[in-house]
C-alpha cells in the first residue's frame, strides 16, 4: 500500500494502526511465555494466595535449584538433547539429498514417491501408535532413545523433504551445470555451489524438526516407559501428581527448556535471514 | 583450440525427437552461430556438446576424440550462460579461478591468469566483489572471464547477451566478436536473435523444428537463404512473400503473376515449370518506388498504408494484391499514406520459392553452391 505523499497525519495514523496490530499479536504470542516465567519465580506459599498479580510480591530461585539438583530433569533434559538433536540432523541430511533429487532429476516412480510421502501426513497419529508400538516391540526399540529416534525422524521426513525441495528449486539449476563445466562431479556441484546456497533452508529445516523433536509427547509417552530413557515433555507430566500439580517447579522446568530451543534459533537465524543466492543470476 | 564434429546427432524426449540427425563440422578457431526461433533445439544441441544433456544417438567429438560419454568436465569446454550462473557465495575471484582451483593449478598461475584476464575484461577493480554487488553488463563479463582464464577447447555460449539492455547488448556483442579475434578460440554461439548471428558468426546454422536448414556465411545466407525459412528469419525487416505463378514467355524471359494479375519479371529459375506454383520473396531493400507515378518502370501500383520513419532510412508499409508489404528506402517520402505509389521489384536480387517444398529456386545462372537444406 503507498501512503507516500498523504499527509503527515493520515501516515500517523497509518503506521500508528500497523505498529499496534503488530503489538498487539506480539504481546498476545508471548504473553504464555511471561505467564510461564512468572510463575517460575513466585514462592509457592502467595502463588494461590496474592490472585491475579502480574507480577509476586516476592520473587524465588527455589525453584529452579529445586529442578536442578532434585529431580530428574537434568536426565530427562539430556535425553531430550540426544533425541531432538540426533532427529533433526538425520533428518535434515536425507530430507536435502531427497530434496535435491526431486527438485532436479526425473525418474521413474517420482509421483508416487511423492504422493506416499504426502499419504504419511495425512493420518493422525494417534491412530499409528499400535501398530508402531508392535513394530518396536520384538526390535527392542520401545523404551530406548533410538526408537524414538528412528520414529521422530520417519514422520518429519516428509515435510522436511518438501521444504528442502523447495529451497533447492529456488536455486538456479545454471548453477551446477556451470560447476559441472568448470571441473566438478554433480556430486561435487551439490556438495560445494547448491549446498553453501542451501543455509537458510537447511538451518531452517534443522530447526523445525528440532523443535517438533523437541517437544514431542504422544509417542514418547507412549512409546517409553522407564525413567532413564524419558524426554523432557514426558519428565513434566512428573510434576502433576495424583492430588497435586507442582505449578512452580513445572513452569520452572519449562524455562529450563525453553533455553535449548532459543539457543539454536539464535545460532542459526543467520542463515534464515540471510537471501544468499541473490545475484546469482540476472536480478 | 579444436575441432568439433557432430555426426548424425538425435536428441529425444520419450517418443518427441528435438533433433532429429545433425550433422556439423566446426573448424578449429571458427565461430558458429546457432540461430533459430524458440524450441528449435539450438540450445538442446549447445548442451549435448557441453554434455548436460545425453546424446540419444551419433556422435560428436571434440579435437578428435568422441565425447558422447565423457562427463562436462572432462570435455575441456567453456560455458558462458544466459543467467551468467556465477556462484553466488564466491567473489569475482573466486569465481574466475574455481575451474583452475578444482585443476590443482599452482596459485601463482591462478593469479597471473586472473590478473591478466581482468585486465582484458575490465574487471581489475572488481575481483574482491560479489555477484550482487555487480551490474548486469559487469556480471556478463565475469562470466566471460570464467570462461577464458581456462583457456578451454572451445566455448558455448548460451544466448549470453539476452538479459542486457539494447545498449549493453550492442557493446558486448563487439567485445565478444574482438576477444574472439584475439583469442581465436573454437566458439559455439547460440542466439535467436539474427542481428546477433548476422554480426558475430564466421558461419551461421539456421534451424528449425530439430533440422539444420541451412549452414553459411552470413552474406550467404542473407543473399541466398536455402528456403523460405531462413529467408523470413534473417534480416529484419524481413523478407517480403507474394504468392503466385511461374510464368515463361517464349524469348526465354520468365516472370510470376501475382495473385491480382500483375506480373513481375524474375530471372528465369533454375527447375522451376510453366503455372508452377511459385513464392516471390523480396527484402525490403529489394523494392523500389517508381520514380514517376505511371510506372513506367515497370512498376506495379500499390496502396501506401503507413509511413515508419526511421531516421537514417524509411520503411514503407504498402498493399499489394492484398498483401502486406514493407518497403525499405533512402529517400524521404514525399506521398502520404492512403496514396498509391509504384513499386518496382530488382530483378537480380529477388527470390523464387517453390510454394509446395518451400525451396529456393536459385536462377540459372548462379553457380552450384554448397547448400543444405
Amino acid at each position: 500500500m503507498n501512503v507516500s505523499g498523504n499527509s503527515p497525519a493520515r501516515k500517523l495514523v497509518y503506521w500508528g494502526s500497523h505498529y499496534l496490530m503488530i503489538g498487539a499479536f506480539v504481546v498476545f504470542a508471548l504473553f504464555p511465555l511471561y505467564w510461564l516465567l512468572k510463575v517460575s519465580v513466585t514462592p509457592n506459599d502467595i502463588l494461590y494466595t496474592e490472585g491475579v498479580r502480574m507480577w509476586p510480591s516476592r520473587t524465588t530461585w527455589e525453584n529452579y535449584f529445586f529442578v536442578l539438583t532434585q529431580s530428574n530433569f537434568p536426565h530427562y533434559f539430556l535425553n531430550s538433547v540426544i533425541v531432538a538433536g540426533t532427529t533433526a540432523i538425520v533428518t535434515t541430511m536425507v530430507a536435502a539429498v531427497t530434496g535435491y533429487s526431486f527438485s532436479r532429476f526425473a525418474f521413474r516412480g517420482k509421483v508416487i514417491i511423492v504422493a506416499l510421502m504426502l499419504i504419511t501426513q495425512m493420518f493422525p497419529l494417534v491412530m499409528l501408535i499400535a501398530p508402531i508400538f508392535k513394530i518396536l516391540a520384538p526390535l527392542g526399540l520401545t523404551d530406548s532413545l533410538t526408537g524414538l529416534i528412528i520414529v521422530y525422524t520417519a514422520f518429519n521426513v516428509p515435510f522436511a523433504t518438501f521444504l528442502m525441495q523447495s529451497f533447492f528449486d529456488g536455486i538456479p539449476k545454471d548453477l551446477e551445470e556451470a560447476a559441472m563445466i568448470d571441473g566438478n562431479t554433480r556430486f561435487q556441484a551439490f556438495r560445494r555451489i547448491i549446498l553453501p546456497l542451501t543455509l537458510p533452508g537447511v538451518a531452517a529445516t534443522l530447526g523445525f524438526v528440532f523443535t517438533a523433536a523437541w517437544s514431542e509427547l504422544l509417542f514418547a509417552l507412549m512409546l517409553v516407559s522407564s525413567e532413564s530413557a524419558s524426554t523432557f515433555p514426558v519428565g513434566l507430566l512428573s510434576f502433576v501428581s495424583k492430588f497435586s500439580v507442582d505449578f512452580g517447579q513445572m513452569m520452572a522446568a519449562g524455562v529450563l527448556a525453553l533455553i535449548p530451543a532459543c539457543a539454536f534459533f539464535l545460532l542459526i537465524q543467520r542463515y534464515l535471514v540471510q537471501g544468499l543466492t541473490a545475484g546469482a543470476v540476472k536480478g | 583450440m579444436a575441432s568439433i564434429e557432430i555426426s548424425n546427432a538425435v536428441k529425444s524426449y520419450g517418443a518427441v525427437d528435438v533433433l532429429h540427425g545433425i550433422d556439423l563440422d566446426i573448424q578449429d578457431g571458427e565461430f558458429i552461430v546457432l540461430v533459430g526461433p524458440s524450441g528449435c533445439g539450438k540450445s538442446t544441441l549447445l548442451r549435448m556438446i557441453a554434455g548436460l544433456e545425453d546424446i540419444t544417438s551419433g556422435a560428436i567429438s571434440i579435437g578428435g576424440t568422441v565425447v558422447n560419454e565423457l562427463q562436462p568436465k572432462d570435455r575441456d569446454i567453456a560455458m558462458v550462460f544466459q543467467s551468467y550462473a556465477l556462484y553466488p557465495h564466491m567473489s569475482v575471484a573466486e569465481n574466475m579461478s574455481y575451474a583452475l582451483t578444482l585443476r590443482k593449478t599452482a596459485r601463482e598461475k591462478i593469479t597471473d591468469a586472473i590478473t591478466n584476464v581482468a585486465e582484458i575484461l575490465g574487471l581489475t577493480a572488481l575481483l574482491e566483489r560479489r555477484p550482487k554487488a555487480l551490474s548486469g553488463g559487469q556480471r556478463q563479463r565475469v562470466a566471460m572471464g570464467r570462461a577464458i582464464v581456462r583457456k578451454p577447447q572451445a566455448f558455448l555460449f548460451d544466448e549470453p547477451l539476452s538479459n542486457l539492455d539494447a545498449r549493453l547488448r550492442e557493446q558486448m556483442r563487439t567485445e565478444i566478436r574482438k576477444l574472439h579475434r584475439r583469442l581465436g578460440a573454437t566458439s559455439v554461439y547460440v542466439t535467436h536473435d539474427q542481428i546477433e548471428a548476422m554480426t558475430m558468426a564466421d558461419r551461421i546454422v539456421a534451424m528449425h523444428d530439430g533440422i539444420i536448414q541451412q549452414v553459411g556465411s552470413p552474406v550467404e545466407i542473407y543473399d541466398r537463404p536455402a528456403n523460405i525459412f531462413v529467408a523470413s528469419f534473417i534480416g529484419s525487416p524481413a523478407m517480403n512473400f507474394l504468392k503466385g505463378a511461374y510464368e515463361v514467355a517464349q524469348n526465354g524471359t520468365a516472370g510470376i503473376r501475382l495473385t491480382d494479375g500483375s506480373f513481375v519479371p524474375v530471372l528465369p529459375a533454375r527447375g522451376a515449370t510453366a503455372n508452377q506454383a511459385v513464392t516471390l520473396g523480396a527484402r525490403p531493400e529489394h523494392i523500389a518506388i517508381a520514380a514517376d507515378e505511371n510506372g513506367e518502370n515497370g512498376g506495379i501500383p500499390a496502396r501506401v498504408e503507413l509511413i515508419e520513419p526511421m531516421g537514417l532510412s524509411t520503411l514503407v508499409h504498402v498493399s499489394l494484391a492484398g498483401n502486406p508489404v514493407k518497403i525499405f528506402t533512402l529517400d524521404r517520402p514525399d506521398f502520404a499514406v492512403d496514396s498509391f505509389i509504384h513499386i518496382a521489384f530488382d530483378m537480380e536480387k529477388i527470390h523464387v520459392f517453390d510454394t509446395e517444398t518451400e525451396l529456393r529456386l536459385p536462377p540459372e545462372n548462379e553457380p552450384h553452391g554448397p547448400q543444405t537444406a
